[in-house]
């Protein structure tokens, strides 16, 4: 049986990896996860300097999911190279840093600066951030913004590009096909969706951002159909998440199209999400007879 | 080592209104320390996250451990029908605990509000101080003072007057002329902002433990920061994550 998976010229030992923002940079869940065993660890989303992030309450729950707002709190891309890829280095496991940016010259010089690390193997970049220039709205809410920031880091940057798409747009498949115009390597798909909360005893936001990210199981019909539709409107390969809680959950997603999964807000809920699901998507694979994980993708029929 | 474990109830009984009070057995409590957490998991699948409850105390045996909780919503309503024999998930152990050592032969106070006493019971076991136990309470539904008594001289404060100090904990240190070299405290913000403010004053070493709702617990999410007065050895900025460089925290290292 082969697990194999293959995203932009790089061979992933199975198709499951980890969200960017819920496993940090893997060391804290390794106590819990054999990291070689994943197929990736895609790391918290890194920018040029230290982010503060947001004030708290940070996190919410919400019926089925929950609602973040960490506001892309992280060390700053130096921080990351010198302390988080060494440590991630020391595995059997690809590493995938995941980029984040106010200003399109922000996400260069991160892309730039992982240029120079080998062992960094692609590079996901994280689009649903404020866009200081264009009035804090998202470079991955306009078609336009999302073409020119993919063209210019693809100028920039030594590992593909994985661009990862925003759900809260009207047309998903209008922002795929702009990044792959712009020559992005491949998608992955959902972000969180836009969420609120509001606790009607304190009538105050539960979330001191007033708006938070949704994700979790609630999200994941919306996140297997934007992959299904995504799948069907361009030929880049999909990383597919959003509220992946075991290996049906993930195959719901390949078969819709995806190379390989995601997992996230459920990391939180079972530390061992990710080998389990690893485990389940074996069992699938020998239950059905399948041999090649790679003649699941997008397998759905009619 | 961090676990996710089954454990199963031992015992669960009522203290106070809204107050439940149960012993779950885990492997758990070999390891565990004063002033450190574990979160539970409501079976729910509408809930997702984990609920951070503080160790309240762990048996001779080290095979069970005691946490007393507060009915808040869905979670808490949860545990609280939980019976003798039933199974619920845990994480654990989580956070640092108090520095117990910084305690020892000296005058300590130890400080608890409301829902923050809890943890100062396996404080009050393990410390070996002169320890002034002061509590605050809402009204007199009084609960964990009967266990702290054992330890070290109990003062009360309530908010209406009907047992102790009427007020809070300031007033019930200041009512009964208490001194001391270092405090542990746990308890609502406005208290923990007393304390660290009357620490600063006596210039004496707080430790506090603080509060904010948790995603991971962890320390993978940075979900639950606290601001603190330095760049954090880990963030790189003036955050620090209360589930793993707390929840217990020096009081002058963070801004509350
Ligand atoms: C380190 C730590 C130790 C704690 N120790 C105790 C204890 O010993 N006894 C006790 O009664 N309570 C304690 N709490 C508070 C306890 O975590 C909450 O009361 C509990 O999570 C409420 O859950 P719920 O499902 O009943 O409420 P809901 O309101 O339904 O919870 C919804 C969400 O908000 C979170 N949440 C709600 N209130 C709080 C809060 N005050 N702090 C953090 N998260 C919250 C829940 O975890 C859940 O994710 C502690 C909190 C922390 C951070
Ligand atoms: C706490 C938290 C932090 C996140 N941080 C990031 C991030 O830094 N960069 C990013 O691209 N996505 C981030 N995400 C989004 C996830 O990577 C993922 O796309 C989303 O949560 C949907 O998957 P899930 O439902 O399995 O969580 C974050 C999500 C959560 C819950
Ligand atoms: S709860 Fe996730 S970092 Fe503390």
């Amino acid at each position: 049986m082969n697990l194999k998976t293959t995203i932009a010229g790089v061979t992933l030992q199975n198709p499951v990896m980890t969200a960017s923002g819920t496993f940090g940079s893997g060391m804290e869940y390794s106590e819990f996860v054999d990291l070689n065993r994943l197929g990736a660890v895609v790391t918290k989303g890194v920018a040029n300097v230290p982010w503060q992030g947001n004030p708290t309450p940070r996190v919410a729950e919400v019926y089925g999911g929950m609602l973040n707002a960490i506001g892309l709190q992280n060390p700053g891309i130096d921080v990351l190279m010198e302390r988080d890829i060494p440590f991630l280095r020391q595995y059997n496991t690809k590493i995938i840093v995941n980029v984040c940016g106010k200003t399109v010259e922000d996400y260069i010089e991160v892309v730039e600066k992982l240029g120079d690390e080998p062992a960094v193997a692609l590079l996901e970049i994280n689009v649903s951030c404020p866009n200081v220039k264009e009035g804090a709205i998202a470079f991955g809410q306009k078609a336009d913004a999302l073409y020119n920031i993919t063209s210019e880091l693809k100028k920039h940057a030594r590992q593909p590009l994985i661009m990862k798409l925003s759900p809260n747009v009207t047309d998903i498949t209008e922002m795929a096909k702009a990044a792959e115009a712009a020559g992005a390597d491949a998608l992955s798909l959902i972000n969180t969706l836009t969420g609120m909360k509001i606790d009607v005893h304190k009538r105050k936001f539960a979330i001191a951002n007033k708006t938070g990210g949704m994700s979790g199981p609630a999200i994941k019909p919306i996140a297997v159909r934007m992959v299904y539709q995504t799948a069907q409107a361009v030929k880049l390969p999909i990383i597919g998440m959003g509220g992946i809680a075991n290996a049906e959950d993930a195959i719901e997603f390949i078969l819709a199209g995806a190379s390989a999964v995601s997992i996230g807000a459920m990391n939180f809920v079972n530390p061992y999400s990710t080998i389990e699901i690893v485990k389940g998507i074996e069992d699938y694979m020998k239950k059905y007879k399948v041999e090649n994980f790679s003649d699941l993708i997008g397998a759905v029929e009619g | 080592m961090k676990q996710k474990q089954t454990a199963t109830v031992r015992s669960q009984r009522q203290l106070a209104a809204q107050i439940f009070d149960m012993w779950i057995e885990t492997e758990l409590a070999g390891e565990a320390a004063p002033g450190q957490f574990i979160c539970l998991y409501p079976k729910d699948k509408s809930t997702l996250l984990p609920r951070p409850i503080s160790i309240c105390e762990i048996n001779e045996e080290r095979t069970a451990l005691r946490i007393v909780y507060r009915i808040t919503g869905k979670g808490t309503t949860e545990f609280s029908v939980y019976k003798q024999g039933d199974t619920v998930s845990v994480l654990g152990n989580l956070g640092n605990g108090f520095p117990v050592a910084k305690g020892k032969e000296k005058r300590v106070f130890l400080i608890g509000g409301g829902i923050g006493i809890p943890p100062m019971l396996q404080l009050a076991k393990e410390l070996q101080a002169q320890k002034q136990i002061v509590l605050g309470y809402r009204s007199n539904e009084l609960f964990l003072h009967n266990d702290l008594e054992r330890y070290g001289q109990v003062y009360v404060a309530t908010e209406d007057g009907s047992a102790g100090t009427k007020g809070n904990v300031m007033d019930a240190i200041r009512e009964n002329g208490l001194d001391a070299d270092v405090i542990f405290a746990c308890g609502p913000m406005p208290m923990l902002r007393a304390i660290k403010r009357y620490a600063e004053e006596k210039k004496i070493p707080a430790y506090i433990s603080l509060e904010e709702h948790m995603a991971c617990g962890v320390g993978a999410c940075l979900g639950c920061v606290v601001k603190t007065k330095e760049v954090d050895h880990h963030s790189n900025v003036h955050n620090a994550r209360i589930c793993t460089d707390g929840p217990v925290f020096e009081a002058g290292e963070v801004e509350i």
